[in-house]
């Protein structure tokens, strides 16, 4: 298949079902919010190394946030829900609770919650006060600055982690110009986040490694430096550099537009060509083909 | 068309009417609505013997005429919308615990005692003990919404809880007198006493105030809960300018003759 000149291959992203959060974090200023949501959501790539998979979704104008002041919202994922209530707490206590004049509230609707404020409240000593507004309770810690406000409770749903997009060019300059591109396209999906930095991920990994204390190692199938060497490569004659956009959202829905709007943004960009990955379809139950992704992709 | 019973006159003795609310009206022909029966003095009566009634059960019902004399109107209801369309009676929103209750005119005393949840609204003002606790009893309201457009009388949200109570205008002595918890915001002039033995809570002042001298001044700033609050009644149609939303409030801890856990947070000039 092409679009726009670029090979799009006729394949499909798998990816998996992962409990998600939106996390609304406001300040006093915008650049506060930003290093607060920054902290939060940073070290987060993979759940292989990291316990979970964030990202800043998109920063918020005063008159969306609960308090009126500036802010920005950020999604975490984690493989269940105890995992994502354990790293809320964690992140929240260590990257909001003590950035300069954050507050900290729930951005996602749903019946099933995790309690994080009513866990950080703790850390008042006994000083710490509730306030119920609206049938919402938020916790009144006292910190050295002045006060640091978090919701209570947070809401979790079942998201879609894995959605990916994987970008060759001939050369580096080629294909992460192209990788850029997709990643600013993809980034202003609401719902969705890129965890890797900048969004793009040079080190896409395969299951398991000739080390058994490895659960992932390299892809060499899509190492050009490889190609000549491995059984088997999944890199053409002529390329020379492999991006991959890994796509965590909350819905399918989401994911799928995201992933619409890399291929067309890589494509447009110069990509060479355009692929997706996944594990034959065995493990996750998201099959997202490129095929019929996007209108004008030919043969 | 809604609901609607009609006061033929104001009766000459006080008229009970508890169980006056859309929930429970809701489903029930003009027959039963009727024949409910209401407390005029000490007689039992038919409610149409001092309503008209027009329209139909549904979730929302609007009450009319002189209604001064009248008690009890929407005590606990628990849901719907009740409209009274002029003043009130005493007990007005009574253990409420959900739903809307709007009163166009004023409120007698004893407004939204012991209420656990829903929304009272009243247009012009209220009386004494509004959301307060009831006679021989330490609790007050321990839930849902009041917001005041005019003034309020003596021991606002005496003993409160929990909940919510907001009066545009001023309001009388002893504001959140003993009060457990919840939070009082006085947009208008507070009168003296404030948080008279209060335990925990908070009492939120746009005017200048002298505290009792059991409280004690923490420090000066901008509460983050308090500026979630100010915009959700901004919301609700009361008068708050940004600079109330967004000002620097002196805190005040007290009373030091209970726990100390309280806090008046008045609004400073320029903040």
């Amino acid at each position: 298949m092409r679009l726009n000149g670029t090979e799009v291959v006729d394949t499909f992203a798998e990816a998996f079902p992962m409990w998600g959060a939106r996390i609304v974090v406001t300040a006093e200023s915008r650049a506060w919010a930003g290093e607060a949501a920054r902290s939060l959501t940073g070290f987060a790539t993979s759940v292989i190394g990291c316990k979970c998979e964030a990202g800043i979704e998109r920063e918020l104008e005063p008159g969306e946030t609960p308090d009126g002041r500036p802010g920005a919202s950020a999604l975490l994922f984690a493989n269940d829900r105890e995992g994502l209530a354990k790293r809320l707490v964690e992140r929240v206590g260590q990257s909001v609770l003590t950035c300069p004049t954050t507050a900290c509230f729930n951005g996602l609707d749903g019946e099933e919650t995790v309690d994080v404020g009513g866990q950080l409240r703790f850390f008042g000593d006994g000083y710490q006060a509730s306030k119920v507004l609206d049938g919402r309770r938020y916790w009144r810690v006292p910190v050295m600055e002045g006060e640091f406000l978090v919701e209570e409770r947070f809401a979790v749903a079942e998201g879609v982690a894995g959605g990916n997009i994987i970008i060759l060019g001939r050369d580096v300059a080629e294909a992460l110009g192209a990788a850029e591109a997709a990643a600013a396209a993809m980034q202003a999906v609401r719902g969705v986040i890129l965890p890797f930095p900048g969004g793009i991920a040079r080190s896409g990994s395969k299951v398991g490694s000739r080390y058994s204390a490895l659960i992932a190692s390299t892809n060499d199938a899509l190492c050009p430096t490889l190609r000549a060497q491995v059984p088997h490569t999944d890199v053409p004659p002529g390329i020379g550099s492999v991006f991959e956009i890994v796509i965590d959202g909350l819905t399918l829905e989401a994911v799928r537009e995201a992933m619409a709007r890399g291929l067309e943004a890589a494509a447009g960009a110069g990509a060479a060509r355009v692929s997706a990955g996944n594990y034959g379809g065995d493990l996750g139950p998201h099959h997202i083909e490129l095929r019929g992704l996007v209108p004008g992709l030919e043969g | 068309m809604p609901l609607k019973l009609s006061l033929r006159e104001q009766p000459a003795v006080p008229l009970e009417v508890e169980g006056l609310s859309p929930d429970r009206l809701a489903g029930l022909g003009r027959a039963e609505v009727e024949a409910l029966p209401v407390w005029h003095g000490n007689r039992r009566e038919r409610l149409a013997d001092l309503f008209a009634v027009s329209g139909d059960g549904d979730e929302e019902v609007r009450v009319e005429g002189d209604l001064r004399r009248v008690k009890l109107i929407g005590a606990g209801m628990t849901g719907g919308r009740l409209i009274v369309a002029g003043d009130a009676g005493m007990h007005t929103g009574a253990e409420m615990r959900g739903g809307e209750l709007v009163v166009e005119g004023d409120v007698g005393d004893f407004a939204g005692t012991a209420m656990r949840g829903g929304r009272l609204v009243v247009r012009g003002s209220a009386g004494q003990q509004l959301g307060a606790a009831p006679p021989g009893e330490r609790a007050g309201m321990r839930g849902g919404e009041i917001l005041v457009h005019g003034n309020a009388g003596d021991q606002v949200g005496a003993g409160l809880r929990r909940g919510l109570i907001a009066v545009a205008g001023s309001v009388g002595e002893a504001a959140g007198l003993r009060m457990l918890a919840g939070t009082i915001v006085a947009l208008g002039a507070v009168g003296a006493r404030p948080g008279a033995g209060m335990r925990r809570g908070t009492i939120a002042a746009m005017s200048e105030l002298t505290p009792l001298p059991t409280f004690a001044y923490a420090c000066s700033y901008r509460p983050p809960f308090l500026r979630l609050y100010l915009r959700h009644l901004r919301e609700l149609g009361l008068p708050l300018a940004d600079e109330q939303v967004e000002g620097r409030y002196a805190r005040w801890s007290g009373d030091g003759l209970e726990l100390r856990r309280g806090e008046l947070l008045i609004l400073e000039s320029g903040g």
